[in-house]
């Protein structure tokens, strides 16, 4: 095949990756719909026309209306002040949780698929184990045995995406391992460390960022499950999306707009991070776009 | 092809292994004491000294390991603290349950999901195309809860279309014999039964099922495209073959074999997502009993359960790589 010239001088992968990504519609729309979450999430305390916490029982499960944009749940607390600040938990969980989850993945994946060996075996079984325990039953076991609390819920949901970004990044770092420009950095002396951190880390990032985006979307929806489950924060005071959704079922019949309202969303926000994910699979591999 | 076979099985028994290890340490670690929560407030020192002399509680930890292990292969799991009965025979009785709920949930992602995923390849980034993207995003954005709740909404308290919860009208008198709500109804020869138990399978199975009906679509799609672009398709087309059996015979025959390996992997997600789908619509299977016995502190149970599904997703790993290698006659076994 043909091989056309570069019309200009490349501007380096990452910016041309961004200029890509600022040119696919559906990633701008994933990145909208996120922004709208953060600057929500960032001022509730402002945008939040009530206190999230404090209801008026004469006020109780009312319908949407202009003084409840959202209505009111059965304590007639103000639903759309509860799911601003039902966004703080969910993104700041949901993003902590993967940063732990791809910190502590790239650790194990780096020293797997770097050293190689007996310590690659013993920790990729490690991770085999992990992976035999399927989705989110990790996550509620973890927090079934460490008990309630958002820095639980972190730990839980982090250590069931661990091996998935262990498991990615020690694929690509065996890849790399047999590529010329890695065999050539090692025939001028380059250390083994410096090779890993200088040459293959670079080159194995960008799975991991877009396998990190597509995860703060089932993160988001697994923190909810687990609030759902009964295994959220476990605060009252704390309006966290999925118990907001556990105590609305009862009144599915009377007030369907409290299952709406919350449920809408945890999906939004998911579909804001699937389609950002999917984007900068796109921009930061464009053999893929078709 | 056999050593292929032996080496996957034992490849599995050092997952196990490590999984007994982390449950029984997870489950011995843990702050209290079992016969404390039996015991709960009667406790006394003598009575939990012989609570732990009963459940051998006061021999060295490797002991109790082996002990524990030793249970395991003879599929005795423990009992459970709450009710006293093994975790074996309740789970004889709930599984049946989340099987038929998963083969519903497989069912609605199979059936709609490989029509769907063929329709948009035919007209890649047409409308068509387009409307199934949105739809795959969409069933792998929206919770299993929400979807569950909606549906509830919609075609059981506003419509009455469908039964909302639960598997099987009480009032029918159906005798669980197999304990597959389906199977027993038609043993009970009662024709509104067999009616009862599918209508109230059908919506939990759209919400258990949309996830994985996204990834087939998804996977469908991306593989029929592919193929379509093979030189021997447009050979075919070439000959004058008609464009059925062109999409029959030389695409789709082609296309299965990614699909049907998306479709086994979709086991443990299904599995997983019982746990949510069950709670939903009051569903007596195992995922139910999860969130039950989490609910319980009944810690013997959470931590049979995880072994038994570990071991249910494994199998089915396994028998999806084996069956990718007989269906797939290019690779090779080493």
């Amino acid at each position: 095949m043909l091989v056309r010239a570069a019309p200009r001088a490349s501007r380096g992968l990452w910016r041309d990756a961004f200029r890509r990504l600022l040119r696919n519609g559906p990633a701008i729309v994933g990145l909208v719909l996120i922004a709208i979450f953060v600057v929500g999430a960032v001022f509730a305390p402002i945008i939040a026309p009530y206190d999230p916490t404090v209801g008026n029982l004469m006020n109780s499960m009312k319908p949407p209306s202009l003084a409840h944009l959202m209505g009111t749940d059965l304590l007639g607390r103000d639903e759309f002040s509860r799911v601003l600040y039902g966004a703080r938990i969910s993104l700041t969980v949901g993003v902590v949780a993967v940063m732990c989850g791809l910190a502590f993945g790239m650790v194990v994946g780096a020293v797997a698929g770097g050293a190689g060996g007996v310590l690659d075996a013993v920790l990729m079984r490690v991770i085999d184990i992990l992976l035999a325990v399927p989705g989110i039953l990790l996550a509620i076991a973890i927090v079934a045995w460490l008990g309630h609390g958002e820095v639980q819920i972190i730990v839980a949901v982090g250590v069931s995406y661990a091996p998935i970004f262990a498991r990615l990044l020690r694929g690509s770092l065996l890849a790399l391992r047999e590529t010329d420009f890695v065999l050539a950095a090692r025939s001028m002396g380059a250390s083994t460390p410096r090779i890993l951190m200088r040459h293959m880390l670079p080159n194995a990032l960008t799975p991991m960022i877009v396998q990190a985006t597509l995860a703060l979307a089932t993160a988001i929806i697994d923190v909810a499950g687990l609030g759902f489950l009964g295994l959220g924060p476990g605060d009252p005071r704390i309006a966290e999306w999925g118990e907001m959704l556990t105590d609305a079922s009862r009144f599915l019949q009377n007030a369907p707009y409290l299952i709406f309202f919350p449920g809408a969303a945890i999906t939004i926000s998911a579909i804001g991070f699937n389609l950002l994910g999917d984007g900068l699979r796109e921009s930061l591999d464009p053999r893929l776009k078709r | 092809m056999l050593r292929f076979i032996v080496r996957r099985v034992l490849s599995a028994i050092p997952v196990l292994f490590g999984l007994s290890v982390i449950l029984f340490l997870f489950l011995r670690l843990l702050p209290g004491n079992p016969a404390v929560a039996i015991l709960g407030q009667h406790a006394t020192p003598q009575l939990v000294a012989q609570i732990d002399a009963a459940l051998g509680l006061d021999k060295p930890l490797y002991v109790q390991y082996l002990q524990y292990v030793w249970g395991l292969l003879h599929g005795n799991f423990g009992a459970s603290f709450v009710d006293g009965r093994t975790v074996a025979s309740t789970f004889l009785v709930r599984f049946p349950a989340t099987i038929e709920l998963t083969v519903g949930a497989l069912i609605f992602a199979v059936g709609l999901g490989i029509p769907l995923g063929r329709l948009a390849a035919r007209h890649p980034n047409g409308w068509i195309d387009g409307a199934v993207t949105v739809l795959s995003l969409f069933g792998i954005s929206i919770p299993i809860f929400v979807l569950g709740y909606t549906l509830v909404f919609i075609f059981g308290v506003e419509l009455h279309w469908l039964p909302a919860v639960g598997q099987l009208d009480p009032r029918l008198n159906v005798t669980p014999v197999t304990n597959f709500s389906i199977i027993d109804a038609i043993l009970s020869g009662n024709l509104a039964a067999v009616e009862d138990a599918v209508a109230h399978l059908i919506l939990p199975s759209i919400a258990l099922g949309s996830i994985p009906l996204a990834i087939v679509t998804r996977i469908t799609r991306a593989s029929v495209i592919d193929v379509s672009n093979e030189d021997y398709v447009r050979t075919a087309r070439a000959k004058g073959l008609t464009e059925k059996r062109v999409d029959d015979r030389h695409i789709m025959r082609n296309a299965w074999l990614p699909v049907t390996t998306v479709i086994g992997l979709q086991v443990g997600s299904l599995l997983a997502g019982a746990v949510i789908t069950e709670t939903v619509f009051a569903w007596n299977g195992v995922g139910s009993w999860v969130v039950t016995a989490i609910e319980n502190h009944d810690l013997i149970v959470v931590q049979s359960l995880i072994m038994i599904f570990a071991l249910i997703f494994l199998t089915v790993n396994l028998l999806v790589d084996i069956g990718y290698a007989v269906l797939n006659p290019r690779i090779r076994y080493s």
